[in-house]
């Protein structure tokens, strides 16, 4: 084991796992955090805590993941390259350890102009590859960036990171993802899937190249609340591929009011379809602002009961 | 090429409204080029400034000038004259040119005309674009002849982010992605196997989180 967190064991066990998202909030309330982390306790074998998403300014993903540690469940912290130096990063990095996290997911960041603050300066003194790089070399060399020993106890983490496969060039992605994993990642989560055909191709990419069985590919979905967030999706999220076919479905589902209904309805066959597909190692749900939706379509895509891990 | 942006005009008027006798000098160089503070944008600056003083009921004296470069004490030392004889300079050379005019002459007031803005050059007629960040340990060599420390939003150096599409950056529509162009150029020489380097974190020492940074060119320096 690497850091024998909960994803981990599961993931090793060959089990198919499922993670999904439970964003801080924009203020200090510790029990908002407390309470989605009792919704979706058990719903999930580890939730990503994201770190200022879209450059918004939210609670530290650190500080949450402690808060939804002390909930009892397992967080997997998300940690972007976009608001700290390569020193700030590995301090965080053992902050985080000691505060009980052994997941972490290694993130370049959306750019700061699409946040809340775009008159600030990006920091982006490493790239995700390279904090990757670092979170395993402080693991497993016990080695800091710099090249010093690292004399006291390491933070063992298991190691993430994200890939698009529809980002362009097309071709690149599985080469990128396998950079990724070369530098260390254990476990990878995609971009949200809508075009499960294109994500077939690239996962055929992937499996061709191996990369299944050097990392655990975690299958990003998300269900659609509305034919405006189908629009929003599509238009204004980069790197984000929603088909046609989906855009009409959400549309006629809003004249019948049954947006949500229609948008949780094409997550669970996504998650049908992508199950099906050879590499794919789990989900991760990314219900952005809409939590409550993550017990039922877990229960619904019968994944639930979680396995547990406990001896 | 230094690009360099005009400043807006209730800039320059509100930092100029003080004085009687201005001496508005452009550079021969960068922003000529860029035709930010050539001489030709020194004549309408000048035209400009004493228009509005007039409509304002206000005099004010503007002396026009351009010399070859702001950035050699020789060619400043020229219009010492001029210049001492002003209450107060509008450089429109690049924040350069403006500096050493301030340095050279402590006792006059000296203001930018322009906000220096990036290290490029012109793409098309009117157009520039940036092209070098000044890093001080140039890399693009391995990555086509394509900077990708000032030519991607994040300064990646391993490849394109997620939200690399159609050939475009996700901060802007406007912007080529970078890599995109990296990739399409290694590809053309048959280099495209380079990408799968993991290229390590980059030393920014010789960077601007450096500054001010020196260059000692020791054969070149009088021994005194």
């Amino acid at each position: 084991m690497k850091s024998g967190s909960n994803l981990e064991k599961i993931l090793c066990s060959g089990k198919f796992a499922v993670t999904a998202e439970l964003g801080p909030p924009r203020g200090a309330e510790r029990s908002i955090i407390e309470k989605k982390a009792e919704m979706l306790k058990g719903y999930g074998d580890a939730f990503n805590i994201t770190d200022c998403q879209t450059a918004v300014v939210r609670m530290s993903s650190i500080a949450a993941g402690r808060i939804v540690i002390d909930a009892g469940v397992e967080p997997i912290i998300q940690m972007t390259c976009r608001d700290r130096n390569r020193i700030a990063i590995q301090s965080d990095l053992l902050g985080a350890a000691a505060l009980g996290a052994k997941n972490v997911l290694c993130l370049t960041g959306d750019h700061q102009k699409f946040g809340d603050h775009p008159m600030a300066k990006g920091v982006f003194d490493i790239d995700s590859i390279q904090l990757i790089q670092i979170v395993k070399a402080l693991r497993d060399e016990k080695q800091f960036q710099c090249g010093q020993e690292l004399k006291a106890e390491e933070p063992r983490f298991f190691i993430g990171a994200a890939e698009n496969p529809f980002a362009d060039p097309f071709k690149y992605r599985a080469v990128r993802l396998a950079k990724k994993i070369r530098a260390g990642a254990d476990f990878i989560q995609t971009q949200i899937i809508y075009n499960v055909k294109k994500f077939k191709e690239w996962m055929k990419m992937v499996t061709d190249m191996g990369l299944h069985e050097k990392a655990y590919i975690l299958a990003g979905v998300a269900p659609l609340k509305s034919k405006g967030m189908a629009k929003h999706m599509k238009n204004n999220v980069p790197g984000m591929d929603v088909p046609d076919e989906v855009m009409d479905r959400m549309t006629a589902a809003a004249e019948a009011k049954k947006g949500k209904e229609e948008g949780i309805k094409i997550c669970l066959e996504v998650i049908e379809q992508v199950r099906e597909i050879k590499g794919v190692a789990g989900v991760h749900i990314m219900a952005v602002e809409w939590e409550e939706a993550v017990p039922e379509i877990v229960k619904q895509a019968g994944l639930h009961p979680r396995p547990s891990t406990e001896n | 090429m230094i690009v360099a942006d005009s400043k807006p005009f209730h800039e320059i008027e509100q930092m100029l409204s003080e004085f009687k006798k201005v001496y508005i000098v452009g550079c021969g160089s960068c922003v000529t080029i860029c035709h930010t503070g050539g001489e030709k944008q020194v004549a309408e600056l000048a035209a400009k400034i004493r228009l509005t003083a007039k409509l304002k009921g206000k005099s004010i004296e503007v002396i026009e000038d351009s010399i070859l470069r702001q950035c050699e004490w020789e060619f400043i030392e020229e219009v010492k004259n001029v210049v001492e004889d002003c209450d107060a300079v509008l450089s429109l050379a690049c924040g350069i040119g403006v500096q050493y005019m301030a340095e050279r002459f402590p006792n006059v007031r000296v203001f930018p005309g322009v906000n220096t803005t990036f290290m490029g050059g012109p793409t098309e007629q009117g157009v520039f674009w940036e092209r070098c960040a000044g890093c001080g340990n140039c890399i693009i060599g391995t990555t086509g002849g394509l900077c990708p420390v000032s030519r991607c939003a994040k300064s990646l150096l391993n490849g394109p982010c997620g939200g690399s599409q159609n050939g475009k950056c996700e901060v802007s529509q406007e912007t080529p992605c970078v890599w995109n162009q990296i990739y399409d150029q290694l590809d053309t020489q048959q280099l495209l196997s380079t990408m799968e380097n993991i290229v390590p974190p980059k030393d920014w020492r010789t960077g601007a989180e450096n500054h001010p940074r020196k260059m000692v060119l020791e054969h070149l320096v009088m021994k005194k």
